[in-house]
């Protein structure tokens, strides 16, 4: 009983009252804008989560797939957006580039976009997964090579060579799929559409992970050794969810940037990929739930105190993960249920 | 079954296996005694890949098992239950068992599978044998220490191994326990070749209906029957705890 509850109330909270507050005028657009980027950022952490929380692999370059499903839909929004008659977009021109470079050819059409947008992530952390993996190279010492790799990426996505924007990535969007961005009523189903592709990853991750692959999954993470001795190559186990994590976190990405309008290398670097860390180890790790409570709630606090006490964050943040390291090893999620257990036991008592 | 020639490994100068021969038979049951730092769990390591000899070769049906990867020498037939209990702790017994399940075990087969009834029925067979069938729905971590080392052994079994190497099962064990463990290991040894490590002496004589072989300082003392082994007098002199005398031996 108590399980469903909170999926209930999720729905009743996104899918009825803020729309209905938003049609009634008592909710501005832009709160539902925030809250549609939120899910984005859910859905990577959810990435996270199955990645980290389940198979105790620390990968910090959850944001960067984040980012290449961004720069995907960004790219394919450059195109579309071109004012008629010029074939460059103007950061090319700039740069005395010519010729649309070869990669940016498919994202001229949106389906293609959408599937690259997938699948390169998930093919390049098969290949980093592949080669870090074979290896057995994992805790701290895989933390530091995705660290590098993630570096490496956003110095790379810096460049203007790389014909990707350079620092100033890509922006200055007005049309998506034909749909003008300024609408509310875009806006509004953009936000309809995090909601759902929230909703469909999370029924997938929980499907994933109630699986024997999701169990195997949490069995490598409690004893890779006896996995090996129990025929099972872990290597493969290992480079398949990675490549999973990869592919959910590029799916809120390519989401989150109609909704921001802007994708910058500043979004992938190491930092991005630790805060999604945290959002993990708070809302409560090897949980679903609180990989998503998590990821909402602390960046409704950013949004917050960015507004209230703009300089104060990075220090609540901080404070935030001291907490919890020091007593909240479950995350909130955590937290609530043993808050559960103890009523139970109550009334269990008085009764 | 296993046949091992000339096994050698040193760790940092230090010999710890220094194993001339060493055989057993199908569907035999060996034990290994011998004291602390003697090499046993070593020699287990090496059978089952974990740790790299210097020299040496090791058999197993004819096939040559040094410089093969751990799941290599699983999949040929060779489980391994570890000192420490090493199960799957944050996830239910049945879980466990489901995953020791044998059968096909790559990715795509573990992502689309589907619980067949005779899967069950096989893992509700073996979690019959060790008694752990009240315990299904536990988190395989809280069980008790000697249900942690049945949990393991259900595991090994469930692989259906041909041969099994089972270190120190009867470790935190109460004397009923034990001896349900000793009943279990002879079944096995029915149908599988077992090599068994263990320190009590009188579990080591429930289950040593074949030969026991005795292992001290890295080399094979002596090999026979538990009664030639427990009245033989280097051994007694190694199991007394007499240092001097058990150099001696390691020396001469």
């Amino acid at each position: 009983m108590f399980k469903n509850k909170i999926y209930i109330i999720f729905i009743v909270v996104f899918a009825l009252l803020m729309p209905i507050g938003y049609f009634t005028g008592l909710v501005p657009i832009n709160t539902l804008t925030l809250w549609g980027r939120y899910f984005c950022l859910a859905i990577a952490a959810l990435g996270v989560d199955l990645i980290w929380g389940y198979t105790g692999i620390l990968s910090m370059t959850q944001a960067l797939f984040f980012c290449m499903g961004a720069y995907g839909m960004g790219m394919y929004m450059t195109l579309s957006n071109l004012p008629e008659g010029q074939v460059l977009p103007s950061f090319m021109v700039w740069n005395q580039v010519t010729e649309l470079p070869f990669f940016w050819v498919p994202f001229d059409n949106f389906w293609y976009a959408l599937i690259l947008s997938v699948f390169v992530p998930g093919l390049f952390a098969g290949f980093l997964g592949y080669f870090i993996f074979r290896k057995r190279i994992k805790g701290v010492y895989f933390a530091i090579i995705t660290q590098a790799i993630a570096l490496a990426m956003f110095l790379l996505f810096s460049r203007n060579e790389t014909m990707l924007g350079g620092t100033n990535g890509l922006t200055d969007f007005k049309f998506f799929l034909g749909f003008d961005l300024r609408h509310n009523s875009v806006k509004f189903g953009l936000y309809m559409w995090s909601l759902v592709a929230l909703g469909v990853i999370y029924w997938y991750c929980h499907s994933l992970v109630n699986s024997k692959f999701g169990k195997a999954l949490v069995a490598i993470r409690d004893s890779e050794s006896r996995m090996r001795f129990t025929k099972y190559k872990v290597t493969h186990y290992n480079v398949a969810i990675f490549m999973i994590g990869a592919m959910v976190a590029a799916v809120g990405g390519m989401l989150y940037m109609p909704q921001t309008g802007i994708i910058t290398p500043g979004r992938m670097d190491v930092q991005a990929s630790i805060e999604m860390i945290i959002w993990v180890a708070l809302g409560g790790r090897g949980k679903l739930k609180g990989a998503v409570v998590g990821a909402l709630v602390l960046n409704l606090m950013y949004s917050v105190f960015t507004t209230v006490l703009p300089s104060s964050w990075l220090y609540i943040l901080g404070g935030l993960f001291v907490i919890t390291v020091l007593y909240l090893p479950k995350g909130i999620v955590g937290l609530v249920d043993q808050m559960k257990e103890k009523l139970n036991s109550m009334f269990v008592k008085t009764a | 079954m296993l046949e091992v020639k000339d096994l050698k490994v040193s760790f940092g100068g230090l010999v710890a296996l220094n194993l001339d021969a060493f055989s057993i038979r199908k569907n035999e049951l060996r034990v290994i005694i011998g004291p602390n730092g003697a090499g046993k769990s070593t020699f287990m390591d090496i059978v089952c890949g974990k740790t790299k000899p210097q020299q040496g070769s090791v058999k197993f049906k004819g096939l040559e098992l040094l410089g093969r990867k751990e799941v290599e020498i699983a999949k040929l037939g060779v489980g391994r239950k570890f000192q420490k209990p090493s199960i799957f702790s944050g996830l239910t017994v049945y879980d466990n068992l489901l995953l020791g399940l044998d059968g096909p075990k790559d990715v795509f087969t573990s992502y689309f599978y589907k619980l067949a009834s005779f899967d069950k029925d096989r893992i509700m067979e073996v979690a019959e044998k060790v008694g752990l069938v009240n315990d299904l729905q536990m988190i395989a971590g809280s069980l008790s220490h000697g249900k942690k080392q049945w949990l393991e052994i259900a595991i090994v079994m469930l692989q259906d191994s041909e041969l099994m190497l089972i270190d120190e099962p009867a470790a935190g064990m109460s004397d009923v326990e034990a001896e349900k463990t000793g009943n279990l290991l002879c079944d096995l040894s029915k149908k599988h070749s077992v090599i068994v490590i263990e320190h009590d002496m009188k579990f080591v004589e429930q289950i040593a209906i074949e030969k026991v072989s005795v292992l001290v300082r890295g080399q094979m003392l002596t090999e026979g029957t538990f009664q030639e082994v427990r009245n033989n007098q280097e051994v007694i002199d190694c199991y007394l705890g007499s240092a001097n005398s058990a150099q001696q031996q390691a020396h001469s």
